[in-house]
């Protein structure tokens, strides 16, 4: 896995790999001693065996609806959400019912066509980590999630609007 | 008028440093001509068929004179001295460089101006009807939430990249429809429940384009305070299940239709009683606070002028026009409602220059409280003149190219820049506009026409709103070659309806020559009473098709 950048900027490691969906009648290949993201609906299929492992997560990709997991996502180490092409905004409102209508307290992270000026979209919607596309420049991830320390409307960060927060 | 916090100016000096930087990617290379569209869209730049084009935005169409001066300096010091009222009550700019923009966003953070989300697939400036606060026959003033809705929408996390553009309008006039609602993919219509409480009646899904719609009615009545989680479960479901395979049937419309209206409001309605009662819901405390900003200005206790009026009426015939066209009435007695039109033939419609801004802000630090509006239909707004200084007020403007009293009449047109600026047009439409003007000069004869709305866009986007035109003129390419295709019966009211194509479409020479049939059709089947749009409803299609392709 690439580097993975913090909620706050800051760039770590770590070896989750994603697992693409298996090919019609191909069975999901899960490499070994890694930690790895599969297909939520496949992670569902096989839920016995799954549920509980600290190496398995799941991912959604941008059409998948997170309703799928209602009341099982905090048997899970991490999500991630797909954004396929980055005009595809449907990932943010996946993040949000995942965290606002699921409670879902875990690492949630973003993957796919992940740019710089998306990072902080994303973390608003309660994405705290972030696998920015590899030819894009990761040392100016902390400057772009931080253009604003203003925000007019609740979202996860914050789930006082601004309007209530004038108020008092 | 809202007048900024230290919180919307925290937002709007970070909006500015934020797009500085995206800019200076740009240029460097770091951002693909792909990667940099949206966001420069989501600022209101476009690169046009000449050069790049700024939408800058007007929220709901309200500008302090100091907003019109610092609007003249732009357009002196970083463009070619015009600039262009848009249908969205917007101020475009046609010639600035792109390594400008930074600097012209700063300069309009000054006066609490910016250009956010006047494009992009994300949620546009909210509009309302320019007549908002002084008119008679409003529930209540529209604004306090249109800038309600403007800041709930400003950088909304979830709904910056949906399938396609979004635009909201508020109207709160029982008998009129300055907003044109019903064309909106959210419509919000104020009314009283049966308990006399304040609310909205919401349609969703109408919309202009390729596949003009009327939005249909999914609420009837949404209590002002659950005004932003209804909004917010409209558009997440719409951000959800939208489509997004195919530019042209991405718009909200396309999704209502297909699940049924009835589907549709079930669906946000269940998504809706998920968050009703969040943090988003309204307080009176944050409606009373806008509220605040839209008070009435200090007016003077008066009389209606009735006798004064009538014998300046008398004296002079061109002020009598004026008065009777463009003039309209106000809620207090001794004001009055004027409307600049910026329809002189031989100029385009909507365009002016840096000294016509800078006038219009003298005018209205003169006449009104120091604000002016821009119209939908491209013209300005005084609000609130004093009867009693009317007669003086045209004497002003009849030099300054603002006092054309052709307000609603054929020649007050909408148009679209067309051909000759936008990359995305199929024809121009300037210089069809021009020559209808020029063939329609007299303003007796236009007078007895009665009120026509007639609409032009140089292509399908629809930005001249033809399909709601009672005339509507639209700009097609055939085999490279620019054709007009004419439609007829449109209405953008509260009758709203989508025009009637009329037939096989028209070289731009043969124009002012449809339009003068089809005129002449209505001439001769009207009956007394009747407008074009009602003399169209009762004859149908059939005589204007048989003279026109006699």
């Amino acid at each position: 896995m690439p580097d993975v950048i913090a909620a706050d900027g800051t760039i770590r490691n770590d070896n989750w790999v994603v697992v693409a969906r298996p090919a019609e009648g191909d069975s999901l290949d899960i490499p070994e001693g890694q930690p790895a993201l599969i297909p939520a609906d496949l992670w569902l299929a096989g839920y016995e065996h799954f549920t509980g492992r600290a190496d398995i997560g799941v991912w959604f990709d941008s059409h998948d609806e997170p309703e799928l997991l209602q009341g099982k996502v905090n048997e899970l180490p991490l999500i991630a959400v797909n954004f396929p092409r980055f005009v595809d905004g449907r990932g943010y409102s996946i993040g949000r019912l995942l965290r606002e209508r699921f409670g879902y307290a875990g690492e949630m992270r973003a993957i796919g066509d992940v740019l710089l000026d998306q990072l902080q979209f994303m973390k608003r919607c309660g994405f705290d980590s972030y696998v920015l596309r590899a030819d894009k420049d990761i040392t100016k991830a902390a400057r772009c999630l931080n253009f604003f320390s203003e925000t007019y409307q609740a979202a996860v960060d914050n789930d006082v609007p601004l309007f209530r927060r004038r108020a008092s | 008028m809202y007048v900024y916090d230290e919180h919307d100016r925290k937002i709007a000096a970070e909006r500015v440093a934020q797009f500085r930087d995206q800019t200076e990617r740009a240029l460097a290379g770091e951002l693909s001509e792909e990667e940099f569209l949206p966001l420069r869209l989501q600022n209101g730049l476009y690169v046009q068929r000449v050069a790049p084009m700024l939408r800058i935005c007007v929220p709901y169409g309200m500008l302090r004179s100091e907003q019109l001066r610092r609007l003249a300096r732009i357009t002196r010091d970083y463009d070619k001295g015009y600039a262009h009222v848009t249908t969205r009550t917007n101020i475009q700019l046609n010639w600035p460089r792109i390594e400008d923009v930074p600097d012209i966003l700063a300069e309009l953070a000054e006066v609490e101006m910016h250009a956010n989300q006047t494009s992009g697939n994300c949620i546009r400036n909210t509009t309302t009807d320019q007549f908002s606060g002084v008119q008679k026959d409003e529930l209540a003033d529209p604004r306090p939430y249109c800038e309600i809705i403007r800041q709930w929408s400003t950088f909304h996390p979830e709904f910056a990249f949906l399938p396609r553009k979004f635009k909201i309008a508020v109207n709160a006039s029982e008998h009129t429809d300055r907003a044109a609602i019903q064309v909106h993919d959210i419509g919000l219509q104020m009314v009283r429940n049966e308990q006399g409480e304040l609310g909205f009646r919401v349609h969703v899904g109408g919309g202009l384009g390729r596949t003009p719609m009327v939005g249909p009615t999914i609420r009837e009545f949404l209590p002002e305070l659950d005004l932003l989680t209804y909004l917010e479960a409209v558009v997440r479901v719409y951000n959800r299940y939208g489509r997004r395979d195919n530019k042209f049937k991405a718009r909200i419309k396309i999704l209502v239709k297909a699940l049924s209206p009835a589907t549709f409001a079930e669906k946000v309605e269940a998504e809706w009683q998920q968050i009703k009662d969040s943090p988003t819901r309204l307080t009176n405390e944050e409606i009373n606070r806008v509220k605040a900003y839209f008070t009435e200005p200090a007016y003077d206790a008066l009389e209606d002028a009735t006798d004064l009026l009538s014998q300046q009426r008398f004296e002079n015939r061109e002020f009598d026009r004026w008065l009777t066209h463009n003039v309209a009435e106000h809620k207090k007695p001794g004001y009055a409602i004027v409307t600049l039109t910026l329809k002189k033939t031989g100029t385009p419609p909507g365009d002016v220059t840096d000294r016509q801004l800078e006038q219009i802000a003298d005018l209205a630090d003169e006449y009104s409280f120091g604000e002016a509006r821009a119209t939908h239909e491209q013209n300005m707004v005084l609000a609130d003149v004093r009867q009693d200084r009317l007669f003086e007020l045209w004497e002003a403007i009849t030099g300054m190219g603002f006092a054309t009293a052709n307000l609603n009449t054929l020649t007050d047109m909408i148009c679209c820049p067309g051909g000759d600026y936008c990359a995305l047009a199929n024809a121009k439409s300037l210089p069809v506009a021009d020559a209808i003007q020029r063939q329609f000069d007299d303003l007796d004869y236009l007078y007895d026409l009665g009120p026509i709305d007639l609409n032009i866009s140089g292509c399908m986007n629809a930005c001249g709103h033809h399909h709601v035109g009672h005339i509507g003129i639209l700009g097609v390419d055939k085999k490279g070659a620019e054709f007009y295709q004419v439609s007829l019966g449109g209405s953008s009211q509260h009758d709203a309806n989508i025009g009637k194509i009329l037939g096989p479409s028209f070289a731009r020479e043969a124009m002012p020559n449809v339009v003068s049939k089809i005129i002449d059709v209505f001439v001769e089947n009207r009956t007394e009473e009747e407008t074009f749009l009602d003399t169209y409803r009762r004859v149908g299609l059939n005589p204007f098709k048989e003279r026109v392709y006699a």
